[in-house]
C-alpha cells in the first residue's frame, strides 16, 4: 500500500542538500473564472491549512552538489489538484530550468485538474506538456516521480512525459480513478490494479524508488546524463 | 424543454408539407413561435443539442468537406480503435490529414466505436497519423466529439494517462498548421488529446468542458443528478471559451440545432476551416510551434 504522504516542504528538505534551497515563484495565485460558489473561501482554508499559497511548490537547489530544479505536487493541498496556479508555475520553474540548463525533477501527487478552475483547468494540460516537449527539445533532463495519487489530468500530461518515469512504492498512478472505472465496468478492480507495481509491469515506470533511496537515485541520474557540480553539464 | 420544441417543431413541419393553405398559415405562426423560442438556448439546451443523435458525426463531415479519403486504420502496435477515425483526404483540391472521434449512426455502429470513448490505441493511432501528416506536410484538421476517453480496465493497463500526455505532447510541436474543430462534445483529456491547435473552431452549440457535467456534478456535490445545475455553472459554451481565448473562432448552428440543416452547417464549417487555413499557410513551421506553444503559454494568466 501507498506509503504516508509528505508535505511538499518535506520533499523539498528531503530531495535537496541542507541549505541549498531557494524558492522558485512560490506567490502566485490563481483565478476563479467560473466564480464559482465557495471556491475561494475553500482556497483560503487550505492556504490556512497547509501554509502554502497553492498546491505546487517549486525549488532551485544542489542534489548531492548538482544544481537541479524540483517541482512537488502536495496532495494535501486541494488533492493536489491543477487549476491555472498550478500551470503557470510549473511552466515557469519549466522555462527556468530551460533558461539556465538545469535538470528538471517533478513530484506528482495529484487527483487531476481542479474542477472549480473548469476548462482553464484543463488548458494548463496542454501549457504544462507544451513546456516540458519544449524542454526535452532543447535536451533537458526531465525525471518525473509518481506519488501516491497520480491520476486525472496530471497523469495524462507532464508527470507521464519524463525522460525517466520512477515511482514510490504502493502509489496510485491512472488516467481514471478506481471508483470510476468500478462503476463503468459494474465489477470490483483486483488487488493492486494501477499500483505502482502493476505500472511498471505494463512499461511505464523504469524503476520503484523507496523514499530511503530517492535521493540517491536522483543523483546517480543526474551524473548518468552528464550533470557535475554546480549545474554543469560535462 | 427543448426536446419537446423539437419534436413539435418537427411534426409541425412534416404536417406542413400536406397541409392545405388555410391551414399552413396558422401553423406557420406556430412555427416562427417555436423558432424564436429557440434563438436563445441555455447551457442545459446546448449539451442536449451536442449529444443530438442526429448530430453531424465525423464521417459525415469528411464526407461533405473533403474528397478522395483514405482512411488509415491501427496504432501499429497492437489494436484498431475505431473510436477515432482518422486520414488522408483532399480538402479544396490539397491533401490534408483528418481525424477525430467517431460515434457512429446506428446502435450497432455505436458500439462498434464504443461510443466514441477512445482506448489508449486510438490516441496512439491519431499520433502516427500526425506524425505522417508531419513528415509529408500535410495540414492536420481534427474534429472533437467524445463523451470521453474510456474509462476501463484494459484503457488503464494500456496507459490512458500516458496516451492522452504524449497525444498533447507531439501536438504542441506540429510543424504543420492544426486546426481543431469541437463538433460535438468535448469531455476532458479525451478531448483535449486531439484538441491542441493553432485554431480551435467550435460550433455553436457544442461543448467543451474539464469534465462531463454528469461527472463535474458527481465529483464536487456527488450527486451526478445536478447536472443541469453544473452545465450552468461550468462556462462550457461556445461563446464562453470564446471569451475565455480557449476557442479562437464559433461556427454558426441553424435555429434549432446542426441536425435540422447539416448542409448548412457544412457550409459555416468549410469557410471557418478555409480562413483559418489561410491565415496559417504562410507561417513556418518553427513559426507555428512558437506561436502555439505561446498561446497556451498565455492561456489564464495569473500573477
Amino acid at each position: 500500500m501507498a506509503l504516508d504522504a509528505l508535505t511538499a516542504r518535506e520533499r523539498l528538505d528531503a530531495t535537496f542538500d541542507a541549505g541549498t534551497m531557494q524558492p522558485l515563484f512560490a506567490q502566485i495565485m490563481g483565478h476563479d473564472p467560473l466564480a464559482f460558489p465557495g471556491y475561494m473561501d475553500k482556497l483560503a482554508a487550505q492556504q490556512q491549512k497547509t501554509g502554502m499559497v497553492e498546491a505546487l511548490l517549486c525549488a532551485q537547489g544542489e542534489i548531492c552538489g548538482m544544481r537541479a530544479v524540483v517541482c512537488v505536487l502536495d496532495g494535501g493541498f486541494f488533492m493536489g489538484s491543477m487549476g491555472t496556479a498550478v500551470g503557470e508555475m510549473a511552466a515557469r520553474a519549466i522555462e527556468f530550468a530551460r533558461d539556465n540548463a538545469l535538470p528538471l525533477v517533478i513530484f506528482s501527487a495529484s487527483g487531476g485538474a481542479r474542477m472549480q478552475e473548469g476548462i482553464l483547468s484543463l488548458m494548463q494540460m496542454a501549457k504544462t506538456a507544451a513546456a516540458i516537449e519544449d524542454f526535452k527539445a532543447r535536451g533537458g533532463l526531465y525525471i518525473s516521480v509518481l506519488t501516491h495519487p497520480t491520476t486525472g489530468g496530471v497523469i495524462a500530461s507532464f508527470a507521464s512525459l519524463g525522460d525517466i518515469m520512477l515511482a514510490e512504492p504502493g502509489a496510485l498512478i491512472g488516467f481514471a480513478g478506481p471508483r470510476v472505472i468500478e462503476q463503468t465496468i459494474g465489477q470490483t478492480l483486483p488487488e493492486g490494479f494501477q499500483r505502482s507495481e502493476f505500472q511498471q509491469a505494463h512499461g511505464f515506470v523504469d524503476r520503484i524508488v523507496t523514499r530511503d533511496e530517492m535521493k540517491a537515485v536522483l543523483a546517480q541520474l543526474l551524473r548518468l546524463h552528464g550533470y557535475g557540480k554546480g549545474g554543469a553539464r560535462a | 424543454m427543448i426536446r419537446d420544441t423539437l419534436s413539435e417543431l418537427e411534426s409541425l413541419e412534416k404536417a406542413m408539407e400536406h397541409a392545405d393553405e388555410e391551414e399552413l398559415g396558422a401553423l406557420s405562426i406556430r412555427r416562427a413561435a417555436l423558432l424564436t423560442g429557440l434563438a436563445n438556448l441555455t447551457p442545459v439546451d446546448r449539451v442536449f443539442l451536442a449529444r443530438h443523435p442526429r448530430r453531424p458525426r465525423i464521417d459525415d463531415i469528411i464526407s461533405a468537406l473533403c474528397t478522395d479519403f483514405f482512411e488509415q486504420r491501427g496504432d501499429r502496435q497492437c489494436r484498431e480503435d475505431a473510436s477515432i477515425l482518422g486520414g488522408i483526404a483532399l480538402y479544396h483540391g490539397r491533401p490534408v490529414t483528418v481525424i477525430g472521434h467517431r460515434k457512429g449512426h446506428s446502435i450497432e455502429e455505436n458500439m462498434a466505436c464504443n461510443f466514441g470513448m477512445p482506448g489508449p490505441e486510438g490516441y496512439r493511432k491519431a499520433q502516427r497519423i500526425m506524425r505522417a501528416a508531419e513528415k509529408f506536410g500535410r495540414p492536420v484538421l481534427t474534429f472533437i466529439d467524445t463523451p470521453g476517453a474510456y474509462p476501463g480496465m484494459e484503457a488503464e493497463e494500456r496507459g490512458q494517462g500516458e496516451a492522452i500526455a504524449s497525444s498533447i505532447a507531439l501536438m504542441s510541436r506540429l510543424r504543420v498548421p492544426v486546426i481543431a474543430v469541437v463538433t460535438g462534445e468535448g469531455n476532458s483529456g479525451g478531448a483535449l488529446a486531439l484538441g491542441v491547435a493553432d485554431e480551435v473552431l467550435m460550433l455553436e452549440n457544442a461543448y467543451y468542458a474539464v469534465l462531463s457535467p454528469e461527472g463535474f456534478a458527481s465529483i464536487l456535490w456527488k450527486d451526478p443528478a445536478r447536472r443541469d445545475e453544473a452545465c450552468g455553472v461550468m462556462k462550457l459554451t461556445a461563446g464562453e471559451l470564446y471569451d475565455f481565448g480557449v476557442v479562437d473562432g464559433v461556427i454558426p448552428e441553424p435555429v434549432g440545432g446542426a441536425q435540422r440543416d447539416a448542409q448548412a452547417v457544412y457550409r459555416a464549417m468549410d469557410e471557418a476551416i478555409s480562413s483559418a487555413l489561410t491565415k496559417l499557410d504562410g507561417l513556418t513551421g518553427d513559426e507555428l510551434v512558437a506561436r502555439r506553444y505561446d498561446k497556451y503559454r498565455r492561456m489564464a494568466p495569473v500573477t
